[in-house]
């Protein structure tokens, strides 16, 4: 069975760029406005290929669109990805393992 | 034991989970099988289950409660499809009113459980399937003391940060 689908990926990577904090804060300011990725570029102490990269990474977990306007690449949040059903179902999974593990535990004592 | 993987179908709603356990398949059957051993891991640790019915036979039906941190009750209700002891299950798994009688405006959950001897122990392989997002969004009001309490907190943290 392959156990790393699509949309485990997904809520994967969601956690992963979330994991960093210049991260954290691009989609924290995208999400209360929308900007391009020069203006956000500005704003750290890193070139502007090293955002350009963050911005990927968010874009990859859908928690951030970007989109071409003339020479600008608008970035904007989507909050619907943090209450998706992959992240319900993530959590759904973290409660049947700790049962799985629950169970481990009596069929343990039970030898 | 050991959780083999998971599987997330987003679009079907499904979750199935693989776990090995050393232990033989008849032990495992009756950790679903026996009422006071199901209790033991149905709830988590802040919301014990009591079952207080289980005709574990087809077309039999389960009634429990999972009992929360401040003493409310959630009742939920089993209905066995199909059992064939001790490889398969099928049942479906609902929310019931204060009364423990079925709630008949949520659509229950289906799970199929298999068991499968190993050469080390035995492999279950359960699958739930959702019929909407909200029946999952009220499942994991019972179980959001576990698991990714912390990567939500996270988010919920930036959430509260970004509305500000």
């Amino acid at each position: 069975m392959d156990a790393v689908t699509h949309d485990e990926k997904s809520v994967d990577q969601i956690f992963h760029a979330l994991s960093d904090a210049t991260r954290r804060d691009i989609l924290t300011r995208v999400i209360r406005h929308e900007q391009s990725v020069s203006e956000l570029a500005v704003r750290y102490a890193m070139s502007f290929a090293a955002v350009q990269k963050h911005v990927a990474v968010l874009e990859r977990a859908a928690l951030v669109v970007k989109e071409r306007r003339g020479k600008q690449q608008i970035v904007h949040g989507e909050l619907s990805t943090v209450h998706s059903a992959a992240q319900l179902l993530g959590q759904y999974e973290q409660l049947w393992i700790a049962r799985t593990q629950r169970i481990g535990d009596i069929l343990t004592e039970h030898e | 034991m050991t959780v083999v993987s998971t599987q997330k179908d987003v679009d079907a709603l499904t979750l199935t989970l693989v776990a090995e356990f050393d232990a033989g398949i008849e032990a495992v059957w009756q950790v679903w099988e026996d009422p006071r051993l199901l209790e033991r891991w149905w709830g988590p640790p802040t919301w014990p289950a009591t079952f207080a019915e289980h005709d574990f036979t087809a077309g039999g039906d389960a009634r429990y409660y999972m009992t929360g941190p401040d003493g409310e009750k959630a009742h939920g209700w089993w209905r066995i499809i199909a059992i064939d002891a001790p490889r398969r299950l099928e049942f479906d798994d609902g929310f019931a009113d204060q009364s423990g009688e079925p709630d008949a405006s949520m659509e229950p959950m289906r799970m199929v459980v298999t068991l499968e001897p190993t050469t080390t122990g035995t492999r279950m392989t359960t699958v739930t399937n959702f019929v909407n997002a909200d029946q999952l969004q009220k499942v994991l009001e019972m179980g959001m003391e576990e698991g990714m309490r912390s990567a939500m907190g996270q988010i919920d943290a930036l959430l509260a940060e970004s509305t500000s």
